[in-house]
């Protein structure tokens, strides 16, 4: 369950001040499917990014899991990053010298996970994407829906609460995002938390909760 | 992140980049190979200097007249060294473990032989001279056990001496003249080749008391004193002194043991052993630069890959150590190969010129693969330490 209060986040660009967020204030529950609209510069990223735990916020507080997360140092976030929090991004980052079985084993790698239990995942996720014949190729090899169900694959790794993709069928065509869409939803009626962040209403629309964004401020708030 | 799953993810990057890792190692290899190399040759010189100074034995003390010292009276202040005498090497065969005690006196005579005369080294030495440096003699019989102060008139030839002046025939019974004197030649010695360039075929041995009286000499060059090798050397030291200071009243000699002589070699070469490796670890720390340089590269080029994995949770301590990693990496992989060409040219070396010593120790070869990932540690800290202070969003988003 995330929380967030009174967040603001401000940048300093040519020695401006540019107020990316505004006193948001934003609830999102467990197992909630929400996306994020909003025109470019309208602080939809840096949301995300908060909620992420890459960005800070200037001021305000941020519970994750009953947790006030806004103190912690940067390896301490680190961790909660690696145990609760699953990213998709628009360009995939998907580490070019590793196959697709090793980008997908990447977290559990990190978190020093057993090697034995660490295939296991592996498998059952390549299985579970449609992944399995194409494990051994690196990303260069494979397509870019395929490249995108890999990311996915690799946030799921760790089993996170909160599944973030930021933008995620931004670099895909209209087909293989519809079928990225798909996997999304798939992710939230098996009862995980998906916040999605797009400039496509399409895209937009399929999420059960919609949140839309103008200058910093959340401007509107739909469910069903 | 487990050690074996670093270990295999900093594998994967170093590999991925097979032409640059090539050079950049090629860096580390030249520098370990140069230090390899320099070593063993220093090394090599080490023992071949040793050997050279131990073939005659390491239990040997020498005597020699006079004292080195500084005085502080004028310079003429009356001189009061006494010669070594022969009556002193006689005496000195009292003291404790003292095997042998041999007088010796050095110059150069002609030998005159039929028609040949020949120039050589002339050592005047006692009955024991060639037992103590184990020195064997071909035929006949070295110096017999005369009394050093009016021994008989005989020689003993050095291998070259007896050829060059008997060719093939056999010299043991001839008369030859020695600095003028007729001396009958009782004895060749076996060859022993050259000691640090001086040649110890090229010379006759005669009784110390003609030479003295040949040479016009009053004092032995040295005393070569033989002890017991399993003797404490300082009681051997004290014996000599005591027994030499009562005859001569005050300490107007010099002890020199062999063992000293090889300590003091031993300093000296282990300096030059260390100076020529000095100069193989130059190149070693332009090594340690390609690594820096090509890491910092790397550092630039993955920026966006330390990004995710600071996002997928990796903590600073795992960033600096994964480049950490691959810098050492780097430098093993090259510390191996320059292992591997030290240690060839090393043997092609021992082969292709027997004469130049080449000795390649295994404590240095491991010392040098050591010091190599050294070397890249400490290359990799700056770019490893950049790498792990990047902002993980700002990192995410350069591409």
């Amino acid at each position: 369950m995330i929380r967030l209060t009174g967040i603001e986040r401000t940048f300093t660009v040519g020695g401006e001040q540019v107020h990316a967020l505004r006193a948001v204030t934003l609830e999102i529950a467990q197992g909630e499917s929400l996306s994020i609209m909003g025109p470019s510069g309208s602080g939809k990223s840096t949301l995300l990014n908060i909620i992420g735990l890459l960005d800070r916020p200037n001021a305000g507080t941020y519970e994750l899991d009953r947790r006030d997360v806004t103190g912690l140092t940067d390896d301490e976030l680190a961790r909660v990053r690696r145990e609760k929090i699953g990213f998709v991004f628009q360009f995939f980052h998907l580490v070019p010298r590793l196959t697709a079985a090793q980008n997908i084993e990447l977290p559990m790698v990190l978190s020093g996970i057993d090697p034995a239990e660490r295939a296991r995942r592996v498998e059952q996720l390549l299985a579970e994407y449609g992944l399995t014949e194409r494990s051994g190729h690196r990303p260069d090899q494979l397509s870019g829906g395929q490249c995108q169900r890999v990311a996915i694959a690799r946030a799921m790794s760790m089993r996170p609460g909160v599944i973030l993709a930021d933008e995620p069928t931004g670099n895909l065509d209209r087909h293989t995002g519809q079928e990225v869409m798909g996997v999304l939803e798939r992710l939230h009626q098996n009862g995980g938390t998906v916040v999605v962040v797009t400039h496509d209403p399409e895209i937009g629309a399929r999420s059960h909760r919609r949140l839309r964004m103008i200058d910093g401020a959340v401007a509107s708030d739909e469910k069903g | 992140m487990r050690p074996a799953d670093l270990v295999r993810f900093t594998y994967a990057s170093v590999t991925a980049h097979r032409l640059r890792t090539g050079l950049t190692a090629l860096g580390i290899a030249v520098g370990i190979a140069a230090v390899i190399l320099l070593t063993s040759i220093g090394e090599g010189l080490h023992r071949f200097v040793i050997a050279e100074f131990t073939q005659f034995g390491t239990n040997l003390i020498s005597v020699t007249p006079g004292r080195t010292q500084t005085h502080g009276a004028s310079l003429g202040a009356v001189n009061t060294v006494r010669p070594l005498s022969i009556d002193d090497a006689l005496a000195l065969r009292r003291a404790p473990y003292v095997q042998v005690s041999d007088p010796i006196v050095q110059g150069n005579a002609e030998v005159v032989q039929g028609g040949k005369s020949r120039r050589v080294t002339l050592y005047g030495v006692g009955p024991d001279f060639a037992r103590s440096l184990q020195m064997r003699v071909a035929t006949g019989e070295f110096l017999p056990q005369d009394d050093p102060r009016a021994a008989r008139a005989f020689v003993v030839l050095g291998s070259k001496v007896a050829r060059e002046l008997f060719g093939g025939g056999n010299p043991l019974g001839s008369r030859i003249r020695v600095g003028g004197d007729r001396y009958r030649v009782v004895g060749v010695m076996q060859s022993k080749g050259q000691v640090l360039g001086f040649d110890l075929d090229d010379t006759v041995y005669i009784p110390v008391g003609r030479a003295l009286e040949l040479f016009n000499r009053e004092s032995l060059q040295e005393i070569h004193v033989n002890y017991e090798p399993t003797a404490p050397l300082a009681e051997v030291e004290e014996g000599i002194k005591r027994i030499l200071i009562a005859r001569h009243g005050t300490e107007d000699f010099t002890v020199t043991p062999q063992q000293k002589m090889l300590e003091v070699f031993g300093t000296v070469l282990d300096a030059i052993t260390f100076a020529v490796a000095a100069i193989g670890g130059i190149s070693l720390v332009v090594g340690g630069i390609g690594i820096l340089t090509i890491l910092t590269i790397a550092v630039a080029e993955r920026t966006s890959e330390i990004g995710l994995l600071r996002a997928l949770g990796a903590t600073h301590r795992a960033i600096l150590l994964l480049f950490l990693g691959e810098a050492a990496l780097l430098a093993a992989i090259g510390g191996a190969a320059g292992l591997l060409a030290g240690w060839s040219i090393a043997l092609v070396l021992q082969v292709a010129l027997p004469a130049l010593p080449v000795h390649v120790p295994w404590s240095y070869a491991a010392l040098a693969e050591l010091m190599a990932v050294g070397v890249g540690l400490a290359a990799g800290v700056l770019p490893a330490r950049r790498a792990a202070r990047l902002d993980p969003l700002e990192a995410l988003r350069s591409e």
